[in-house]
């Protein structure tokens, strides 16, 4: 066979590597995968699907509860219900996001194309809490809304927007997942196996909180507060309990925890062999 | 340019990589050559900066790869394993990529086009066959149009069109001035495809050598002589440094002496020869020559060969 002239295309022009580029091809990455789609779909679907399914069962059953059952149910525990779900799909996604490329071996080409590496932990962290937030907005303040307006005929149901605190609890919602999908993926940049990172995950957020009840009622006190489940959900809860940290305590200790986190991934990840 | 200095890489307890070092020039095709386990991928990663080398230095276009601004355009790489989301499909692969250095998108379709992927661009890679992958493989490679190339087995996998195809697209590239260093396991591949030689054996350099100056030196020169007088020319020719095997009556293999040599000292004593054939050893069995020291595991041992660390 003889020789065939190949011809590879000359690039007049090829652009350094910089901390924006990064980003949108972090960007690229993350909406062309159909896992992102449907995990981000389920999140907005339970997000507000819950809230109005809760309201409108509360609101069937309204005439039929006891005094005392009336007295615990709280209009915003309903608008956010779907959070507690969303919050699941949000950290599965956050571990796939870096833990999928180890996992295919992506994570060589990336780091093939940005060899300094920070850039595209900065890039997933920065573009994936801007999806979740522009995701997550949306969902709880429909989701508030929505079931206002099924709780309608119930007036002890009802709450104002500019009721204090309303405004800080559901946006706060949103803010919660932001942060837990971050602290997700800082998590499974620390593990680099999907399995392992979720199974951290549901440890960290499943399973410590509720052994704490084990514990004596003092120790569970005054340890439990400071979990990072019990830290990030102060931002979405109307009126803390005596045990609870302050709403804006609570969130500077889960931003801590996730900027921790984080920190310590950039310090593996620079460090160790692919 | 790769220039690496007393490159060594250990994992745990097992020295991968051992005091390597080469000098991989542009304009040529240099073929890194061993047997499975010697090393090679992980030397490659080593040149990318994937793993950090326990001891020693190796650079690419004069500095290290985590140095260099667009990176890309100083290095394209295809690595044995594979590279590439499984979810995501060929054009969304190396767009990606492409948006790191500002690559326009104009470029990911050429080279989609070049590489022959353009029906399954937009299919999930992971449906893609080993072929295709290796395909994908290069044209990632290929996206910052570097000048250095560095391509672990990249003939895995391909058909023989494909393999051909292989070859003149990286003849091509080194006739373009670029520096393209090959890895491969198979000899006789990198004998059509190679100038050079780099050939390591449990992570140590072994020959570093043009494809005619290695079969040269790895390989012993045997003249193969057929002669009804054969067993008084073997008296005649034995001599220090020299070996005469008789294969089967009236035919020998002698090693040590020249073709003209033998014919010489043949006529001087009337001796009849039917036969006189230098023998050249193939590149494969030259290989086999220098590399059976540094195997690993030898077939005569009931030891199952691990995968070079991943």
């Amino acid at each position: 066979m003889s020789a065939v002239e190949i011809h590879v295309p000359r690039l007049e022009h090829v652009g350094r590597v910089t901390q924006a580029r990064v980003a949108r091809s972090e960007w690229t990455k993350l909406h062309s995968l159909r896992s992102t789609r449907w995990s981000l779909l389920a999140a907005a679907v339970l997000g507000i699907g819950l809230p109005c399914v809760f309201a409108a069962v509360t609101s069937s059953h309204w005439a039929r509860m006891s005094l005392h059952e009336r007295a615990d149910r709280h209009p915003l525990d309903i608008a956010l219900a779907g959070v507690n779900v969303a919050q699941l799909a949000i950290a599965v996604l956050g571990v796939l996001v870096i833990t999928g490329e180890y996992s295919t071996g992506m994570i060589r080409a990336t780091f093939t194309a940005v060899p300094k590496r920070l850039p595209v932990l900065w890039g997933k962290a920065g573009v994936f809490a801007v999806v979740t937030f522009v995701l997550a907005l949306p969902t709880v303040l429909v989701a508030f809304f929505a079931s206002q307006a099924i709780l309608h005929g119930i007036p002890q149901l009802q709450i104002s927007w500019s009721h204090p605190g309303v405004a800080r609890t559901v946006v706060g919602g949103a803010v919660y997942l932001m942060l837990l999908g971050v602290l997700a993926m800082a998590i499974g940049a620390i593990v680099r196996n999907t399995a392992g990172g979720i199974a951290a995950f549901a440890a960290l957020f499943f399973v410590i909180p509720p052994l704490m009840n084990v514990l004596p009622s003092s120790w569970n006190n005054a340890i439990s507060p400071w979990l990072p489940d019990a830290a990030g959900r102060s931002i979405f809860t109307l009126s803390p309990g005596s045990h609870s940290l302050s709403p804006w305590a609570g969130f500077a200790l889960f931003v801590g925890y996730t900027a921790f986190a984080l920190a310590v991934s950039a310090v593996l990840l620079v460090r160790r062999d692919t | 340019m790769i220039e690496a200095t007393e490159l060594t890489k250990d994992y745990g307890a097992t020295r991968a990589v051992d005091g390597l070092s080469f000098t991989v020039r542009p304009g040529i095709v240099t073929g890194f050559l061993g047997p499975n386990g010697s090393g090679k991928s992980t030397t490659m990663r080593l040149i990318l900066g994937l793993d950090s080398p326990t001891a020693g230095d190796v650079k690419v276009n004069g500095k290290h790869y985590r140095e260099h601004r667009s990176p890309l355009h100083e290095v394209g790489a295809l690595l044995e394993a594979r590279s590439v989301h499984t979810g995501r499909s060929a054009q969304n692969h190396l767009l990606a990529l492409a948006h790191t250095h500002g690559i326009p998108r104009r470029r990911v379709a050429e080279l989609i086009d070049l590489v022959g992927l353009h029906d399954v661009a937009r299919r999930r890679a992971g449906k893609f066959s080993l072929g295709m992958g290796q395909r994908l493989g290069v044209a990632t490679a290929l996206l910052g149009d570097p000048s250095t190339l560095v391509l672990d087995e990249p003939a895995n996998g391909l058909d023989p069109e494909g393999i051909h195809w292989m070859r003149n697209l990286l003849r091509g590239l080194a006739a373009e001035g670029r520096t393209v260093f090959v890895s491969s396991h198979v000899m006789s591949e990198m004998a059509l495809t190679a100038d050079h030689l780099i050939v390591i054996g449990r992570g140590r350099l072994i020959a570093d050598a043009s494809v005619e100056e290695f079969v040269r030196r790895a390989s012993r020169q045997v003249v193969r002589v057929r002669s009804p007088q054969a067993a008084k020319l073997r008296e005649l020719v034995l001599a220090d440094g020299v070996s005469v095997e008789s294969v089967e009556p009236g035919l020998l293999e002698l090693s040590g002496l020249s073709a003209e040599q033998i014919g010489e000292t043949a006529a001087a004593h009337g001796i009849v020869l039917h036969e006189l054939t230098p023998q050249h050893a193939s590149l494969e069995e030259a290989f086999m020559e220098l590399t059976s020291a540094e195997v690993e595991f030898r077939a005569d041992r009931v030891e199952l060969p691990v995968e070079e660390a991943a």
